[in-house]
């Protein structure tokens, strides 16, 4: 397994890592789990796998740097303990979340709006998504007995501890399923606001597009005035059907001392297309981890990622997308600037399954390294079981090119500006993936707004 | 008063020092050619007075209208009107050229305490400007120089000291790389930009770019200093006799 890293980690973290092992799970969260279990969303099966999920993320504990897939994002030295549950937010606190929502806005797109882990129909615009279009909350789905399988709702293919702790704990999410044919005629934006500090939410939502469906949802993690040192835990189930297109985006802009871990799994049906973007550009400890699974013949995949970091802050994405059937390409390109004692980490895994013949799979990842002090990690992993295939990876990282600086300043762009130009353009190769021109200029804005307020 | 004086300047790149004690003194609407081998210190020069990073000036001053220019940052210098047209102009992709002499133009003016440009009016300049240097508008689309011939980038140099109007135009080696059409038409681009308050410094190997621009004033430059000046007609004996003749004279 090839792997680069910039700034190798010397053995000084191995002895703290020792004790902090034998430390326990979070007593916060467990106590948390017991006292509100009953009041959770969901009785009977769903209470049971809640149960059992939460024995599974016991057993386990927050995941340290031992775990492979967690080598560079140690959540026990990063995030500690599981902060206790979010309270359901009173009139003034909803009054925080509908600036902040405002703020976060997409014009033109219809929003769902999640408030400290609750869907909040009042900020919200379910009615404006026109016909084919189904949206529930989750709480709803898992609450109606009339669900058989409503259980199987908090299940996953792929399991770890952090997404064990999402099916135990979920309070809410949406549920939006998308008939045959349906072409939506604006983008949905599913808004997560935190307004509470050093509090935990943790939300599930569904996506469910049928065939020939084409869509774009955008989910944007914002933080109320006044909140800090939140975390937030999300999950998102996605099932793209036959010869659908789905635009997917996914922006971290949240408050500096905030957490955030998103879980996204989706399984790409056959001459389907999907367009993943990603963009970590706020929070102080962000893991953004994709399990794409292309399941269905002739489908084409695009994820894009943009970290933007400064200060301490962390930034992880870590993709793992399986080819499990043959004729399907896939493009992962992905951008990290990275300035002050900034972190971050992509780690890009390729499975190519031995009935996978002619898949094409290509990953690119590229870091700008800001200052002395910036890390950024790079961990290649292909997986190739079948014979007849294409797969190539490449990774870069530097600082901004001298030549090109002088260039611009003698053209009378200060440092700061000029460097901002070319962190735009470096950028901009992940960015122009978007092709929707609403929701690219309003990660661009975004990706400026970091940049000004560097200085 | 001089709009540029150099006044026995000493430049180190590492240990090695690059230009001993060099003076030149260039007024407004002078069009001064600087002539000389491989390295003599032509390019060194130019680079030390657009503010590139990497040489350490050990001695003596540059004054821009009576101004410390080595005092100020590359910006501040491009904001008083110092434009060095490079040699090797860079390619900077994903940055539209369009938006780059928007961006730089009005960089300049705010720092003179000028209002910025209005779209029209800068869209207006920046195509009569083109269109005079035979420059396609697709090409003012694409990225900075990205996939530009070595004559098109050239003529982007150009363009932009015509947009930019500099009081000082540094042009380092404009002919390196130039058939004969390209360079009569970067020629006539600088020509047309020739004026009583603005000066111009021609750094070139060869005395054919001076057929196309007619300098005031001619200097040799050898090993790091100026080792004659005179008119016209010093390139022209150049021509003939070529730069041996000097490299003792250092």
């Amino acid at each position: 397994m090839p792997s680069s890293s910039t700034r190798p980690r010397g053995r000084k973290g191995f002895w703290m890592n020792l004790v902090l092992a034998k430390t326990d799970t979070g007593p916060a969260v467990g106590n948390v789990f017991v006292r509100t279990h009953g009041r959770l969303p969901g009785a009977g099966p769903v209470a049971d796998i809640r149960a059992r999920a939460f024995e599974a993320y016991k057993r386990a504990g927050l995941p340290h740097r031992r775990i492979e897939e967690w080598k560079y994002t140690d959540l026990r030295v990063l995030m500690r303990d599981v902060l206790p549950r979010a309270p359901q937010p009173d009139t003034a606190a909803l009054a925080r979340a509908k600036a902040a929502v405002e703020k976060a806005a997409i014009e033109g797109a219809a929003k769902l709006v999640l408030v400290d882990g609750l869907f909040t129909p009042n900020l919200s615009d379910i009615v404006q998504l026109g016909q084919g279009v189904d949206v529930r909350t989750l709480r709803e789905v898992l609450e109606n007995p009339a669900n058989e399988g409503r259980g199987d709702l908090l299940l996953t293919a792929t399991t770890d501890a952090v997404i064990s702790l999402n099916a135990a704990m979920v309070t809410d999410g949406v549920v939006i399923t998308v008939t045959d044919g349906t072409v939506l005629s604006r983008p949905i934006q599913i808004v997560h606001v935190a307004t509470t500090s050093s509090a935990s939410s943790f939300t599930r939502s569904y996506l469910r597009l049928g065939k020939g469906v084409q869509a774009a949802v955008v989910e944007s993690f914002v933080a109320a005035e006044g909140a800090r040192a939140y975390q937030a835990n999300d999950a998102v189930i996605v099932s793209v059907g036959d010869a659908a297109n789905l635009a997917h985006l996914h922006v971290v802009a949240d408050e500096a001392d905030a957490t955030n871990i998103s879980s996204v799994f989706v399984a790409l049906g056959a001459k389907a297309k999907l367009n993943l973007f990603n963009m970590i550009c706020g929070g102080a400890v962000s893991r953004y981890q994709g399990f794409i699974t292309l399941v269905g013949e002739g489908s084409a995949l695009s994820v894009n990622g943009v970290n933007l970091l400064k200060d301490k802050q962390h930034g992880d994405t870590t993709l793992v997308i399986d080819h499990a059937v043959p004729h399907c390409t896939s493009r992962e390109n992905f951008r990290a600037v990275v300035d002050d004692r900034g972190h971050s980490v992509f780690q890009g895994h390729i499975i190519v399954r031995p009935d996978a013949q002619k898949t094409d799979g290509r990953m690119m990842t590229r870091a700008l390294l800001l200052s002395d002090e910036a890390e950024a990690d790079n961990k290649p992993e292909l997986e190739i079981f079948a014979d007849d295939v294409t797969c190539g990876h490449g990774a870069t990282t530097g600082a901004l090119d001298e030549s090109l600086l002088f260039y611009l300043r003698a053209r009378g762009l200060p440092e700061k500006e000029a460097q901002a130009l070319l962190i735009q353009a470096f950028v901009g190769e992940a960015i122009e993936s978007i092709t929707n021109d609403q929701l690219r200029e309003h990660v661009i804005a975004a990706a400026e707004r970091w940049l000004e307020a560097r200085g | 008063m001089a709009l540029l004086e150099v006044k026995d300047l000493q430049v180190r790149v590492e240990d090695r020092e690059i230009l001993h004690s060099l003076s030149l003194t260039v007024n407004p609407g002078e069009v001064h050619a600087i002539m000389g081998p491989n390295g003599s210190g032509k390019s060194t020069l130019s680079h030390v007075i657009a503010g590139k990073p990497g040489y350490e000036v050990t001695g003596g001053q540059i004054l821009f209208r009576g101004e410390d220019l080595l005092e100020m940052e590359p910006d501040e210098r491009a904001a008083k009107g110092v434009f060095l047209a490079f040699q090797y102009p860079v390619e900077i992709p994903g940055v539209a050229t369009m938006n780059f002499l928007r961006t730089a133009l009005n960089a300049q003016r705010k720092a003179r305490g000028e209002s910025e440009y209005s779209t029209p009016d800068f869209l207006k300049k920046v195509r009569e400007v083109a269109k005079s240097l035979n420059i396609p508008q697709d090409m003012l689309k694409r990225g900075v120089n990205v996939g530009f011939s070595g004559g098109e980038k050239k003529r982007n140099e150009i363009l932009q000291m015509a947009l930019f109007e500099p009081n000082l135009c540094i042009l380092d080696e404009m002919d390196s790389g130039l058939d004969i059409d390209a360079l009569r038409i970067a020629a006539d681009g600088v020509n047309a930009l020739r004026s009583p308050e603005r000066a111009m410094v021609v750094i070139t190997h060869y005395q054919r770019l001076l057929n196309y621009i007619v300098p005031d004033v001619v200097h040799v430059m050898s090993k790091g200093r100026v080792v004659k000046s005179g008119d016209r007609q010093l390139s022209l004996e150049l021509e003939a006799a070529g730069y041996a003749q000097f490299e003792h004279a250092a």
